[in-house]
């Protein structure tokens, strides 16, 4: 183990707003979100990749935040959950569409499912059941049985392209 | 009577709108100044001693504030164990954990010593230099080898390795299967698996030296569970402890129980002066937090030739891990669900609670019913096979019939009460079942996939589930001085929407709108009494006392009105938020000012004789366990080379009573089905010879996930219970209880062409291929 | 779950990469994250330094140039799964990386990640195996090429060695009229898989099998080509009798065994795979050829 903990200045945008915060260089991307910067919205669930609780966006891709380094995303663009409704708090049409149709119960996995939506039905405003799911097959939630998730994705979609926006 | 502009409407969360913004406070995201972290040092063998613990290097890394190993803390802890949740008189060696081992280690991942630190990532590094002078022992890996002539003892102090005994029956069983014309016997095998909530634990412990108090912030369903077991452990008084939950990431059983952690973090706060925290990672969670649903079943029923049952008898084998947090109570729930939605006239079985080298098993999700639910209806449809009888007949032949409610099985539930089915209606929930899943065209459906070459095949579970267990939950109900109204209760809720559903029970009584009613559950501090959240029991406990405690409060805003304007209580109506003379436009008083004319602020004066008193409590003792029943039926497809196996279509009947909010219940339902399916087909802990865990990642222990599992068909039927003013039963658990039974019963019927029986769950590909192997193994040597 | 410490360096190029692989002691080089993260945070591995190549633009890509083939070690495998040249001239590609992972890792993890990680049951490796790929290794000494057969020195062991690194795969596509048929089995999509098979194949003008190849993932310390397999096709005709006769011959093959899965059921898997992947990879030859 090195003498002293290696740690930097690193600056980016979160949310839309420029952050500039020392880390540890060994910190994940999400731990520096949640204690660097106080964004607890994201959350770690297995911290080894597989439950897709940490998924933030980066440069609008959706990544998960627990296998990237936090001084890895110098420079970089990220959403977090906190940054998806509208500058008036006015709820996105992806998470209306979630208090519409029961898309969450405990809400843990609800920030990483959200990110990856967003990204998704960003690029694929047409997706179809089966292919939200398999959209949805890298995030998991143990609460809802992903029925309404579904359900919720496909009303944003809906709602979208009828010109709905946050 | 008041009107249900809420109750049974699909009202939606008052909860969604934080959690939906990143503005949910769940454990981890709690902010304290001088905030410190914990990293846990912990057994890597399932069973050890240990004489000395060397953390000299440890406490030199750098941001590390204290190692503490059993002998450093306080006095008050050395030598004492967690308590006892669940105490029974058939338990004959109550052993719970040591908060940290003194010396000796019964499962993977049992705590030795904490390093405090800075942060978990410099916790976790000193944690790493901790040497501990293990002597490895042997150990049992499972419940049938623990019970063997020669296993090796779980605990070096035993003798044996039983944890307890229960013996249940009722009727004649010798005469039965004297008289029996078939009888069947069977062993059935479910296996392993836990809850995984998607927040792992965690707890955060502040010390007020001031007034000797702790406050417990933990990630518990029950904590008041935590409250108990932190006095007991610490001799304080109940004042003294307040545990709050924060938002819990979901529960599902193992977040009921009291855990070391929960003891030696405030130990920690308390010794160091600074707030501590420990958040459980996935490694631990998969170590440490408790699982369920290792039994062996060896049962046999006895039926006349019309396929009716006469009697059945057994033995039950139930794994408890290596300690009894929760007592025995899941092989009791098991052996008294097993005779389900049947007429049962004798019932024998022996039961024997093993001690296990493996973390220690609890209440997960279903509670020893899946297990017992998988052993009766795998038995119905080996006693249909045999007799040549349709799976769904056998069971129409030997429902209890809704003219026979309410209906005494002829055992004692676990609260004391005899188990006594109040209402349903079994049969119709079948029929329903099967209604909507096409059952009777699905022989034609089955014979046309298997001329395409496909194997489809149906399953059904039909289960009861004792469901709103007392002894109480309360709610206390306030109109505050900004014209909102408070309910506070013990309860704590873990995703299943508490806040809503009290909010709808109370909004009706009030006359008010859900959003103006805020629910604080699951803190000590505002509420001195509490049981938790398990046991699908809070919308009957906390429902029911929110509806006591609603309809007591708006008789006294009522009369609190009236007294104000001086006319009769039946004169004053409630509307939205405030009281008004009948008839009259103009006339009225708003809640706030109620609330400030009682509050004691200057110049909002209190009519003559009448007490400033704008809060009621409701305290709903059940008399008993109230009953949910339902009926699921699963297709699926199964592809005999590979093993996959595809759920095509799934259909739920589902009955809890009186129902407060749909859209909630169908989401229990989902969920739950979920879960099912997931300890059906994919959710099993392996564990080698020599008990050490082998599937502790999300790569090796399989959830279930968006693409497998189907939406599920669900239909609702209501038989309000007379047990509680609502009329609601539990349904938190129901979409998982049966689902295992049905679904392997598809996977079974599939493959009806191959002859294949299965015993065992999860069923997994592997599995599904060696059968099939050895059953046409088997045919080859046969011709 | 956090990893040991480590220091950060960020490599803005690759001869500054070359150079603190050359220079840095106990360091490893951090690509796409996507196994050795996970693998950090669980403190399997831990390292003094990491070497991060995600700047190093000159090693992603994907170019195409008479019918050579070469994929940059950086290229996401989102990219590859969506090129479109790639899925025209090298259609097996986009099958294969369908089964990696999810959409969060294929946004990170890369080609040259997955080769220099080597999980026997990964897909790119067994695309390079199959597609007779060479690989390319640089340092300050200069470039390396490696046959994709030479590669693979063990479980999880690849032919790199220090200061190494990996910087391109490539191959040459096969002839357009071709067929080809990926697929594995794992219980849920996205997983690391049992077994997995992926085939091409070409046919003569008189419909018989001309040219083969095989490859097996999942099954063994790193991918298999089953020359025995390739043989057997060659000069045949198509037939069901054909494809089974295969699928025996490779479940006979010794295979991997763990306490999860055991090395019949892989064997059996395999077989029942290669069947079906040799049947559909012919249909699609059949088509393409008369296309």
């Amino acid at each position: 183990m090195p003498d002293a903990l290696p740690e930097r200045r690193i600056t980016l945008t979160v949310n839309g707003k420029e952050h500039s915060a020392v880390t540890e260089d060994r910190y994940s991307l999400a731990d520096f979100l949640r204690h660097g910067l106080g964004l607890t919205g994201t959350h770690l669930g297995c911290e080894h990749g597989v439950c897709g609780a940490c998924t933030v966006l980066v440069d609008g891709e959706a990544v998960r935040g627990c296998l990237m380094l936090a001084v890895q995303a110098e420079g970089r663009q990220v959403t977090t959950i906190e940054g998806l409704a509208g500058d008036d708090g006015t709820l996105s049409p992806l998470q209306a569409a979630f208090m519409d149709n029961h898309g969450l119960q405990c809400g843990f996995c609800t920030p990483g499912i959200l990110t990856t939506l967003t990204a998704y039905l960003r690029d694929n405003p047409d997706a179809d059941e089966p292919e939200l799911r398999e959209a949805l097959s890298g995030n998991i939630c143990r609460c809802t049985g992903y029925d309404t998730i579904v359900r919720a994705a496909l009303a944003a979609a809906d709602a979208m392209r009828k010109g709905a926006t946050a | 009577m008041s009107s249900t502009a809420f109750v049974g409407q699909r009202v939606k969360r008052v909860e969604d709108p934080d959690l939906l913004t990143g503005r949910g406070q769940f454990l981890d995201d709690l902010k304290l100044p001088g905030l410190l972290e914990a990293a846990f040092v912990r057994s890597p063998f399932a069973h050890a001693t240990f004489t000395e613990i060397d953390a000299a290097e440890a406490r030199a890394m750098p941001g590390v504030v204290a190692v503490l190993t059993a002998r450093d803390l306080p006095a008050e802890m050395l030598d004492k164990r967690i308590l006892l949740q669940v105490p029974h008189p058939e338990i004959t060696y109550a052993v719970t954990q040591e908060p940290l081992a003194t010396s000796e280690v019964c499962f993977v991942g049992e705590a030795v010593a904490v390093v405090i630190a800075e942060s978990r990532h410099l916790a976790e590094d000193a944690a790493e230099r901790v040497i501990v002078d293990w002597e490895p022992l042997p150990a049992t890996a499972h419940c049938d080898a623990a019970l063997k002539p020669g296993a090796p003892a779980v605990h070096s102090t035993m003798t044996d390795n039983i944890a307890g005994r229960l013996n249940l029956s009722f009727g004649d069983v010798d005469a039965a299967f004297r008289n029996a014309a078939h009888v069947i016997r069977e062993r059935y095998e479910p296996h392993r698996g836990t809850g995984h909530p998607m927040e792992c634990r965690g707890v955060v412990a502040v010390y007020d030296l001031v007034s000797d108090a702790f406050r417990i912030w933990s990630s518990t369903q029950t904590p008041h569970n935590t409250q108990r077991a932190v006095i007991d452990m610490f001799g304080l008084a109940e004042d003294h402890v307040r545990v709050i939950t924060p938002d819990v990431g979901g529960g599902f059983g193992p977040k009921n129980q009291v855990y070391p952690e929960e003891l030696v973090i405030p130990a920690a706060a308390r010794l160091l002066g600074r707030p501590v925290k420990w958040a459980e990672d996935r490694r631990e969670h998969f170590l440490t937090t408790t699982q369920e649903r290792d039994q062996v079943w060896d049962v046999a029923a006895a039926v006349d030739d019309d396929g009716r049952l006469l009697g059945i008898k057994g033995t039950l084998i139930h794994d408890a891990g290596a300690y009894l947090p929760w007592g025995i109570i899941m092989p009791y729930i098991s052996a008294t669900t097993l005779p389900g939605p049947y007429k049962l006239p004798a019932y024998r079985m022996a039961v024997t609670i093993a001690f296990t080298n493996l973390v220690p098993t609890t209440p997960l999700r279903g509670a020893g019913r899946p297990q017992a639910v998988f052993a009766m209806e795998r038995l119905l449809d080996a006693v249909a096979a045999k007799l040549g009888l349709d799976p769904a007949e056998v069971r129409r032949r030997n429902f209890i019939q809704a003219s026979d409610m309410p209906y005494d099985m002829g055992l004692t539930y676990r609260d004391g009460a005899p188990v006594m089915y109040d209402t349903g209606d079994y049969p119709d929930a079948q029929a329903k079942a099967l209604a909507a899943a096409g059952y009777d065209d699905f022989p034609a459906r089955q014979k046309a996939a298997l001329a395409q070459g496909r194997h489809i095949g149906i399953g059904i579970g039909n289960y009861v589930e004792g469901t709103g267990l007392g002894p109480f939950e309360g709610a206390t109900i306030r109109i505050l001085t900004n014209g909102r109204v408070a309910i506070y209760t013990g309860a704590a809720a873990a995703g299943q929407a508490h806040r809503t559903t009290l909010a709808q029970i109370c909004a009706d009584e009030l006359n008010i709108d859900v959003t103006d009613i805020d629910v604080v559950g699951g803190d000590t501090g505002v509420m001195p009494r509490g049981a938790g959240t398990y046991a699908s029991r809070i919308t009957v406990n906390a429902g029911s006392s929110t509806r006591m405690a609603a309809t007591e409060l708006r008789g006294k805003a009522l009369a609190l009105a009236a007294a104000k304007f001086d006319v009769k209580p039946e004169d004053v109506e409630l509307t939205h938020g405030a009281v008004r003379i009948k008839g009259e436009q103009g006339d009225s008083i708003t809640f706030e000012e109620l609330a400030k004319m009682t509050s004691g602020m200057p110049g909002y004066a209190l009519p003559k004789g009448v007490k400033p008193d704008l809060e009621a409590s409701g305290y709903f003792t059940p008399p008993q366990a109230t009953y949910s029943n339902g009926s699921h039926v699963a297709e699926v497809e199964v592809d005999p080379e590979t093993g996959q196996v595809t759920i095509l279509k799934y259909t739920v009947v589902h009955d809890c009573g009186t129902i407060i909010n749909p859209m909630l219940v169908d989401g229990q339902v989902q969920g739950g089905v979920a879960h099912g399916i997931g300890n059906a087909l994919l959710e099993r802990m392996v564990f080698d010879a020599d008990a050490n865990p082998l599937t502790t990642t999300f790569a090796d222990y399989l959830m279930p996930t968006a693409e497998i599992v189907p939406t599920c068909d669900i239909v609702h039927m209501e038989s309000p219970t007379p047990l509680n003013p609502l009329g609601a039963k539990g349904a938190g658990e129901g979409g998982t209880i049966p689902a295992p039974a049905a679904i392997v019963a598809a996977v079974e019927n599939a493959l009806s062409p191959f002859g294949i029986r299965i015993t065992d769950c999860p069923i997994t590909p592997q599995r599904i291929v060696e059968l099939i192997n050895a059953a046409s193994e088997t045919n080859q040597e046969d011709r | 779950m956090k990893p040991a410490p480590f220091t950060y360096h960020r490599a803005e190029s690759l001869a500054e990469a070359a150079e603190m692989a050359a220079t840095l002691d106990n360091a490893r080089l951090l690509s796409g994250g996507q196994s050795l993260m996970a693998m950090m945070n669980l403190r399997y591995v831990a390292v003094d330094h990491l070497i991060d190549l995600n700047p190093v633009a000159e090693i992603a890509g994907i170019t195409i140039g008479s019918g050579r083939v070469t994929l940059g070690a950086m290229t996401r495998q989102r990219t590859v799964l969506e090129d479109a040249a790639l899925a025209t001239c090298c259609p097996i590609l986009r099958e294969a990386l369908g089964f990696v992972g999810h959409v969060q890792t294929r946004n990170r993890g890369t080609v040259g990640g997955s080769l220099a990680h080597l999980d026997p049951a990964a897909e790119l490796p067994g695309m390079a195996a199959l597609l007779g790929a060479e690989i390319t290794l640089t340092s300050q000494d200069g470039a390396r090429r490696v046959a994709m057969a030479d590669y693979p020195l063990g479980y999880m062991t690849p032919d790199i060695n220090e200061g190494e690194i990996l910087t391109t795969l490539s191959f040459d596509a096969w002839p357009s009229a071709h067929g080809w048929d990926f697929r594995e089995f794992a219980q849920r999509h996205g997983d690391f898989a049992m077994a997995g098979v992926g085939s091409l194949i070409t046919l003569d003008t008189d419909g018989r099998i001309d040219r083969a190849a095989v490859v097996l993932i999942g099954v063994d310390d790193g991918p298999v080509r089953p020359t025995d397999v390739e043989a057997m096709m060659i000069g045949e005709t198509p037939s069901d009798a054909l494809f089974r006769a295969a699928g025996a011959l490779i479940a006979e093959r010794p295979m991997a065994g763990d306490a999860l899965v055991t090395e019949a059921y892989r064997q059996h898997l395999a077989g029942v795979l290669l069947r079906r992947s040799l049947a559909n990879a012919c249909v699609r030859a059949s088509e393409s050829a008369h296309a």
